[in-house]
């Protein structure tokens, strides 16, 4: 049985695709669905067994990036993603999709004010990165996962901000679920964490490890052609494990 | 009514979004910097308190910014002295207020009324340098701004005059200086024999016409959207260097005689469409096509860099939507002046290149990225001659199912216009373009800078793919270039159409009937849909969240008949428009310069040599730009731009699988490179044209693709054609183009010429840019998942040259490094590149290869210090066993640029049946790979020694190389207000 993936499409969304594709090859059955279709009552959270929020410039990103769809969801579908999780249905949030759960409340989902602000360096950053799942993450995406994990970066607002508390309040509740791998002895975390992410992480997961955001895109790391040549002989896996814990997770629940 | 209220948005902590804009003061010299950007949106609504928390709060997000609420001031108020507020003037896209609107629809359930947003820049340093600062942080263009002082904010600014009617213009009566002056002050760019045409049509009439009318004729007229240099009959004489008349010939039109010439030899099977469609397609593989087109967008970008270079990309991706197929990569290629330019040596009217660079890598960046079509192939350049002129190439691939896109437009079918509403933004763009820069250029052409809108872009494409899917519409064409006058004139070809221009949707109130028909405002398509598609097509937009309207309707009188309020305000036939343009006749000429042989210098530095040419501004590192530019999104990315060990090298081509066709077996993926080089232009044109459509050919071919599935793409860029030394060049390079194709056996599919490259110095001197041609290569690849690599892979592995030298230098990028740009011979095609490029890819087909890179600027020592610093190994090799004369100098053995070279690693292994295949080739193996230095000896005596780590240094300083950005983000780093 193929989970059901609902592939949440707003106007802006430039990425449904390729997050369709790879979990059409961990094994899901995607579906894009734009957001309107949930808001008008025309589709139904209820109908997939897991969701994927890719990543784009939805809406322009014009108030900040994720700004107004995360907006649109807390207030046209709050109640609804909720009862998602409580089903224990997994949600993927990834870049812009990051940015909008992050802006819909839904990560880290603890009350502590985090953000994720322009990047260190001023600039868009694309770039391949390696990513190590943090020991003790609830995530379910990362579950026996060991790293490094690789895939692209590419954005302009993918720093992670937060308080030191917040960050100590995180990690003491495994909701830190991946950081930016920065080789040991490295002279700058920069550009191996490519945004300047605080303690280099690249991805939070909510108190229940069902929701994970991440600015990296795993769904552009799916098969091995697409590692840059001179990494083809490293060691480490590509950014579909991710897909294929949560389907492993989904298809226990189908 | 309330006024208006404001909310601001301050950001906390330091904002790297500052650091661009406090660079480019930095570089400007410019003693002060910015502190903060506060963002000030004015809203105009029955607001409560509690929407207006509610909206602060989405403006507003914790834990980085703050929201004040205040009222938007409605009369100009004095602020301290450093805060320096810039809005964008009234009419210029302003998407954030726009997606602002929508927002607080969903948010509050009930729409406000107007929004307009600006924002407040802090400065700090030198107060006396605050206004220069404020001069360089905003476009006069597009945006107003005051310094010390709020500006009141654009909800209270008056609204528009009422729309004006259509005038007629008396044209019947006018003698030839009245007609020339009507035509500078409409500025209608039409010369005598133009204007007098159009006028003995109206005459023939018996009417006057309308402005609509006038302006649509000089538009379609234009040298932007017929090409009449191109087609133009020209009497070409050359000259020998002592000014003899040495050959005359009649040449019945440059674009047939020399490049349709080309695609008509090569007769390619998988030819699709050349020449007569919004993009070139080919036949990929069963089932599946690739389109291709490259534009320029020189003098918007010279005006207002980020809007030029934007609208750019915007541009040339409609043109991939208007043969209805999925954008899959953008290119582009850009020409500016030294980035170390004096502030004294810029002619009036013209922006620093540090500025008009720094704004058209930023439009393309925030274009394609917001797009998600991945940003993936370019060249840089920097040359004094394009100063007050500089060129932004920018192209687009796509890739669409076989017969997919319909060209049947019927009478009845519907014209439908979709995506964005019409502003006066762009306006003339086409005959602008057509015409020289020159110190008031910027005041004339206020309406011709265009506003791009990436968003609603994305839409558009969502909703013609979704159409086209669909089979909702029988011809579609792009809103480029003359509005909707240039898109409906096309699509009604041959038909008719009947147009209500009061259906177009409106930016704002106030436009003329002819400003909304010749509007160039970005991202719009015209699509002709068959009145029972409709009701769905009209679904479809509105389900991907934009609009189609329709405009009027297809019909077959041959006619173009336009109504505005009740009256007909044009009425046109087709014919006439299409085919009542004079023909010109041009005189050109082309007489060589004196040739001038190369002195070497007397005491050779080669090493130095080598390292100020890894550094020069031409030849350094471009990561810097390539790493702001999404070049992953879509997966698909297989052959990347940066290359080697650390993802750092400079590759050659890019190879691409296309995203709908990732999951099929075997599939074949797309590569494509450039060439550009105008440096050989000055000493022959001809020779530059050989050597463009060579590199580009290069350069997929030293990733893996099939020399035998090569199609190639001709921008010209040129100064004024009717002057016959300038179209004389441009005779010899169109004539390279021919020749280079026939080399190769390979079709132009698609081509744009630039013209008028000119501007007038404070002097009155008339200058114009250096020739240019950009040759694109688009080509099949057998295996996208293996595309070979500029990056030597192994130690050990043997290292081949393959390809003759000779001593060609002249225009090479040693020669301007020692300041004889002016001296030598300009480097050759010669039979037999195409012979060596299939059998390298015979080699390549049989894994043979390990690492290839081909032989451009900087000869070969160049091109084997790029393999070593992206392979991140060294290697030692002997120059002197390369295949050439005997006698050749060793500055021409390690730096001439002779074309049809490749340097080859193969694994020892396989060194036999590499030679095999490649045997009675001018090949030579001239070393190996291995150690940490790149080591070149000549006969006896080792040239050059230079540790790999220093070839990198070299190569990351010049102003494309990486960023460097010190981060801290240990916990406690971030600071704010709790």
């Amino acid at each position: 049985m193929r989970p059901r993936v609902l592939i949440l499409h707003a106007p802006g969304t430039n990425r449904a695709v390729a997050a369709a594709r790879a979990c059409a090859l961990a094994g899901g059955a995607p579906e894009v669905v734009s957001v309107e279709a949930l808001l008008r009552g025309t589709r139904e959270v209820r109908e997939f067994q897991m969701m994927v929020l890719p990543g784009g410039f939805t809406y322009g990103d014009d108030l900040g990036a994720g700004r107004l769809w995360g907006e649109a969801l807390r207030a046209g579908l709050g109640g609804e993603l909720a009862g998602f999780v409580a089903a224990e249905r997994p949600i993927l949030g990834i870049c812009n999709g990051f940015q909008a759960l992050m802006a819909a409340g839904l990560l880290p989902g603890d009350g502590e004010a985090a953000g994720l602000a322009a990047n260190a360096s001023g600039r868009f950053e694309c770039r391949w990165v390696e990513l190590e799942p943090e020991p003790g993450s609830r995530s379910i995406f990362l579950r026996g996962l060991s790293g490094p994990i690789g895939c692209p970066v590419a954005h302009g607002e993918g720093r992670l901000v937060a308080s030191s508390s917040a960050v100590a309040g995180w990690s003491s509740r495994g909701q830190i679920a991946l950081r930016y791998r920065v080789p040991a002895g490295a002279k700058n975390v920069y550009p191996h964490n490519p945004n300047g992410s605080i303690e280099n992480i690249a991805a939070l997961t909510d108190d229940t490890g069902l929701v994970m955001g991440l600015m990296p895109h795993p769904e552009d790391a799916v098969t091995p052609a697409q590692r840059p040549a001179a990494r083809r002989r490293a060691a480490g896996r590509l950014g579909l494990a991710l897909f294929e814990q949560a389907m492993a997770w989904a298809r226990r629940r189908v | 009514m309330r006024p208006p209220r404001r909310v601001e948005v301050h950001t906390l902590d330091t904002d790297p979004r500052l650091r661009p804009l406090n660079d480019a003061l930095q570089a400007a010299a410019i003693p002060c910097a910015v502190d903060a950007r506060v963002d000030l949106y004015d809203l105009d609504g029955d607001l409560t308190p509690h929407d207006l928390r509610a909206l602060a709060d989405l403006l507003a997000s914790p834990p980085l910014q703050r929201a004040v609420i205040d009222e938007a001031p409605d009369a100009s108020a004095p602020l301290p002295p450093h805060a320096l507020e810039i809005a964008p003037r009234p009419g210029v896209t302003d998407r954030p207020a726009a997606s602002l609107l929508r927002a607080a629809a969903r948010l509050l359930h009930r729409p406000l009324r107007a929004v307009a947003r600006s924002r407040r820049l802090l400065l700090r340093g030198d107060p006396d340098a605050f206004p220069q600062a404020a001069a360089h942080l905003h476009h006069p263009l597009i945006a107003r701004a005051a310094l010390g002082a709020a500006l009141p904010s654009a909800l209270v600014l008056p609204p528009p005059p009422p729309a004006p009617l259509a005038q007629r213009i008396p044209l019947r009566d006018l003698d030839d200086d009245a007609l020339r002056d009507l035509g500078a002050a409409r500025r209608l760019a039409l010369d005598d024999a133009e204007l007098r045409a159009a006028q003995r049509h109206f005459r023939d009439l018996g009417r006057d016409p309308t402005d609509l009318e006038l302006e649509m004729i000089a538009q379609t007229w234009s040298e932007h959207c017929v090409h009449k240099t191109f087609k133009a009959e020209i009497n070409y004489k050359k000259l020998s260097n002592y000014g003899e008349i040495t050959h005359q010939e009649r040449i019945d039109g440059l674009l047939a005689t020399f490049i349709q010439a080309a695609t008509a030899a090569a007769a390619k099977p998988w030819l699709r469409s050349a020449f007569e469609d919004n993009a070139g397609r080919v036949a990929l593989c069963p089932g599946w096509e690739i389109a291709a087109k490259v534009e320029t967008h020189n003098r918007p970008s010279a005006l207002e860099p980020f809007g030029g270079a934007h609208t750019g990309i915007g541009g040339v991706v409609r043109d991939i939507l208007g043969v209805s197929a999925l954008p899959i990569a953008n290119l582009d290629a850009l020409c500016f002046g030294p980035l170390d330019l004096p502030a004294d040596d810029l002619p009036p009217g013209a922006l620093h290149p540090r500025r008009v660079r720094q704004g058209v890598l930023a439009g393309i960046a925030d274009y394609g990225n917001t797009l998600g079509v991945p940003t993936v192939a370019g060249a840089i350049l920097y040359d004094p001659g394009y100063v007050a002129n500089p060129l932004v190439f920018c192209g687009c691939l796509g890739v669409l199912p076989e017969g997919a896109h319909p060209r049947r437009p019927q009478p009845g079918d519907w014209i439908v216009a979709l995506g964005a509403a019409t502003g006066r933004d762009g306006l003339r763009g086409a005959t602008f373009s057509s015409l020289e820069l020159g110190e008031d250029a910027a005041r004339h052409s206020g309406g011709a800078v265009q506003i791009g809108d990436p968003l609603e872009e994305r839409l558009v494409i969502d909703a013609v793919l979704a159409a086209r899917d669909a089979g909702l519409y029988t011809a579609i064409t792009d809103c480029g270039a003359g509005g909707f006058s240039s898109a409906i004139g096309e699509l009604a070809a041959g038909l008719g159409a009947e147009i209500e221009l009061d259906a177009a949707p409106l930016k704002y109130a106030g436009l003329a009937p002819w400003e909304i028909w010749l509007s160039e405002s970005q991202e719009r398509m015209v699509l002709a849909v068959p009145p029972d598609a409709w009701d769905a097509l009209e679904d479809v937009a509105a389900r991907c969240g934009t609009q189609a309207v329709r405009l009027g309707r297809l019909c077959d009188h041959g006619r173009l008949i336009l109504r505005s309020q009740g009256q007909r305000v044009g009425d046109l036939a087709l014919d006439f428009l299409h085919h009542g343009l004079p023909r010109r006749r041009l005189e050109a000429t082309w007489r060589p310069p004196t040739p001038t042989p190369l002195t070497p210098p007397p005491e050779p530095a080669w090493a130095d040599d080598l390292l100020r040419l890894l550094a020069s501004p031409d030849g350094a590192s471009r990561e810097g730009v390539l790493r702001r530019f999404d070049h992953e999104v879509q997966g698909g990315t297989l052959g990347r731009p940066l290359v080697g060990a650390a993802s750092a090298g400079p590759g050659d081509g890019v190879v691409l699988l296309p995203l709908p066709l990732q999951d099929l077996p075997d599939a074949p993926g797309v590569a494509v490179g450039l060439g550009l080089n105008p440096r050989y232009g000055a000493l022959d044109p001809w020779r530059m044209a050989l050597a463009a459509v060579d590199e580009a050919a290069r350069n997929v071919v030293a990733t893996g693709a099939d020399p035998d599935h090569l199609s190639l793409l001709d921008n010209f860029c040129w100064g004024n054609p009717t002057l016959p030394d300038r179209l004389g060049a441009l005779v010899e390079c169109a004539r390279g183009c021919r020749d280079g194709a026939l080399a190769y056996q390979a079709p132009f599919i698609s081509g744009k010429d630039s013209l008028n490259n000119e501007h007038l110095t404070a002097q009155g001197e008339r200058r114009a840019i250096p020739g240019t041609v950009l040759i694109t290569a688009v080509a099949a690849h057998p295996h996208p998942a293996r595309a070979v690599e500029a990056a030597f892979q192994a130690d050990g592995g043997r290292i081949y040259l393959l390809g003759e030298t000779f001593d060609e230098l002249g225009g090479a990028a040693w020669a301007h490094l020692h300041g004889q740009g002016r001296a030598g011979e300009a480097p050759l095609l010669r039979p037999g590149a195409l012979r060596a490029a299939r059998a390298l890819h015979q080699a390549m087909r049989a894994g043979l290869v390990q690492a290839c890179h081909d032989c451009a600027e900087g000869g070969a020592a160049v091109a084997l210090a790029e393999l070593c610093l992206s392979g991140d190994r060294g290697a030692h090799v002997r120059l002197d066993l390369a295949y050439a004369a005997p006698d050749l100098p060793p500055h021409a053995l390690l730096f001439s640029e002779s074309l049809s070279r490749y340097l080859i690693e193969v694994a020892p292994d396989d060194a036999p049946a590499f030679e095999a295949l490649l045997c009675g080739l001018p090949l030579a193996c001239i070393g190996e790979v291995g150690g940490r230095s790149l080591r070149i000896d000549l006969r006896d005596a080792t040239a050059l020694d230079l540790d790999v780590d220093s070839l990198r240094d070299a190569f990351q300083r010049g102003p494309d190389g990486p960023c460097e950005v010190q981060v801290n983000n240990q916990p406690g780093s971030f600071q704010y207000e709790s």
